[in-house]
């Protein structure tokens, strides 16, 4: 008789996979229905958005970088113009950062609670995702009523925003975040006391907070691992440092850090909750003045045509910290525009979250850091048929050639 | 707790679907007669959700008015517009515009603003209803 020997064997996921929506490539090694090993392939959607910036004057690409991503459509034109603000030495008015702060939480909101809907699709749960999206339609009716669309809300302008918040319309924002109050009670007695969420999301796709540190993850996903870690609080940027919050750590509400997915939808819930207490606070304490510190765009272009040298714009996205470059060598042109996606930094703790589950764990434990690939694909291979790994040293030559590159 | 979204699916049951039933409530079998009809007038459209004020929609441009000073084409973020050198003034491709509504903050005499008509499908980019001039 011949013997028999275990041996793992390998899995292909993607770049197509009607669980996860966006393409990117996993490659499982897995041990009967146990996951060994993974790597993650990305680079399937690059649109050569950067590149495209640097044909435009920077009032086009505040409407460009709206296009990188459809959920995040309003922190990346405004990290955009946090950098472009640091070149140019243009002063925001305190009126518009404190309208800065109400469509940034605003967009939190809508994305947090659109992960919700999906996290529930993920696990087979489709009437949570139902009851979730009914919620985020009211507050897109809202969106579309304070910026005048619903997705791409092009409020962004460099120097402040582009429409008010006047008294009147407060009524409508206190019904839209009344109504959302009333609802957040059921969202969180469905994710949280349910006992088909519990059973999936306990004790799944762990990530420990030193892996948190090292693999340097950002915005929700690290602060589910205990990891306080927040660019609204560290960096204090728009009106924030008036606003009273703090870190939102799972240990809040359950007084314990698992970094599990459990632990992540009760970041998210609890963040959707501090964003109402938040766009509360700005509608109380906003003062009144100008939107933005020139009216004139013409005038603001050729002020821009004039402004030279490099700056960075760092926000935190509903996914975690954005985090826009921009170097300009006064010209009309952007001469030079880096973008670093949240999700760009939470690819890596998918290894060690992944590893040790189970295959019918896959898409909600990679659903869990809530990934846009489109927004972090950066690179594209045009000959993939070689592979060719990077060290560390390498990589940092690459980088100061780059640099040394662009100071030309 | 196990079924803690039945009471919400069973009481949806006997509630109105909160989806607006745009613009027929049934799909038509023919989409085309369904549009002829319409055009005649013997079936009614299921009216859209209204949009709120200030929303971008189908750009307006008051020709008149125009200077053909060129700022719009200067900002408009997907060059949706061109200028016509011989009279001075400007073509709006809808086809390629984002309704960004940039070209109206910078125009200098006012002559375009946005209307609320959002219904711009077209099989033709190059169609009358999707180029303003």
């Amino acid at each position: 008789m011949s013997q028999t020997t275990k041996t793992t064997y390998q899995l292909p996921i993607g770049p197509i996979h009607p669980a996860l929506k966006e393409p990117v490539a996993f490659q499982f090694e897995i041990d009967g229905e146990r996951i060994v090993d993974v790597s993650v392939a990305l680079g399937h959607v690059h649109r050569g958005i950067e590149w495209a910036g640097t044909k435009r004057n920077p009032i086009q690409v505040l409407y460009l970088a709206e296009r990188i991503c459809g959920i995040c459509s309003y922190c990346h034109p405004m990290a955009f113009s946090l950098a472009v603000e640091r070149i140019a030495h243009i002063e925001v008015p305190e009126h518009a950062q404190y309208l800065r702060v109400i469509h940034g939480e605003l967009e939190r909101i809508c994305s947090h609670i659109l992960w919700a809907g999906v996290a529930a699709h993920e696990i087979g749960f489709d009437s949570v995702l139902f009851l979730t999206w009914e919620i985020r339609e009211k507050l897109l009716d809202l969106t579309e009523y304070l910026t005048g669309n619903r997705v791409t809300k092009g409020i962004t302008m460099i120097g402040g925003v582009r429409r008010d918040i006047t008294p009147d319309m407060y009524p409508k924002i206190r019904e839209t975040l009344e109504y959302l109050k009333g609802h957040f009670e059921k969202l969180r007695h469905v994710f949280l006391d349910d006992k088909t969420f519990i059973m999936r999301s306990k004790g799944c796709g762990i990530l420990t907070k030193e892996d948190a540190l090292q693999l340097a993850a950002v915005g929700p996903t690290a602060r589910a691992s205990g990891v306080k870690k927040d660019v609204r609080l560290d960096q204090g940027y728009f009106a924030y440092g008036d606003l009273d919050f703090d870190y939102v750590t799972p240990d809040v509400l359950t007084g314990e850090v698992n970094g599990d997915v459990y632990d992540r939808i009760i970041v998210r819930l609890l963040e959707v909750k501090q964003s109402i207490s938040l766009i509360e606070q700005c509608l109380e304490q906003m003062p009144s003045g100008p939107i933005v510190s020139e009216p004139k765009v013409a005038k603001l272009l050729a002020k821009l045509k004039t402004a030279n040298g490099e700056g960075i714009g760092r926000m935190e996205a509903p996914r975690g910290e954005v985090f826009h470059y921009v170097k300009m060598n006064a010209n009309e042109h952007v001469y030079s525009w880096k973008v670093r996606a949240p999700t760009y930094s939470n690819i890596l703790p998918w290894i060690p979250m992944l590893k040790e589950q189970q295959i019918a764990d896959i898409p909600i434990v990679a659903a869990s850091t809530d990934p846009c690939m489109s927004c972090t694909n950066r690179v594209l291979m045009v000959e993939h048929k070689q592979t060719k790994t990077f060290d560390k040293e390498a990589l940092h030559q690459r980088c100061v050639e780059k640099t040394r590159r662009l100071h030309l | 707790m196990r079924f803690s979204m039945l009471p919400q699916v069973v009481a949806q049951l006997f509630k109105k679907p909160f989806t607006n039933t745009f613009p027929a409530k049934y799909t038509p079998s023919s989409t085309t007669q369904f549009m002829k009809d319409v055009t005649n007038g013997t079936v009614q459209i299921h009216p859209p959700v209204a949009t709120p004020e200030r929303f971008r929609g189908k750009i307006r441009y008051d020709k008149d008015t125009c200077i053909g000073c060129k700022l719009c084409i200067k900002v408009c973020p997907s060059e949706a517009i061109e200028f016509k050198e011989a009279e001075k003034k400007i073509k709006i491709f809808l086809a390629r515009c984002t309704f960004c509504s940039q070209c109206n903050d910078i125009c200098p005499v006012s002559c375009l603003s946005m209307s609320d008509e959002f219904l711009l499908a077209d099989t033709d980019k190059y169609s009358k209803d999707l180029i303003v001039e």
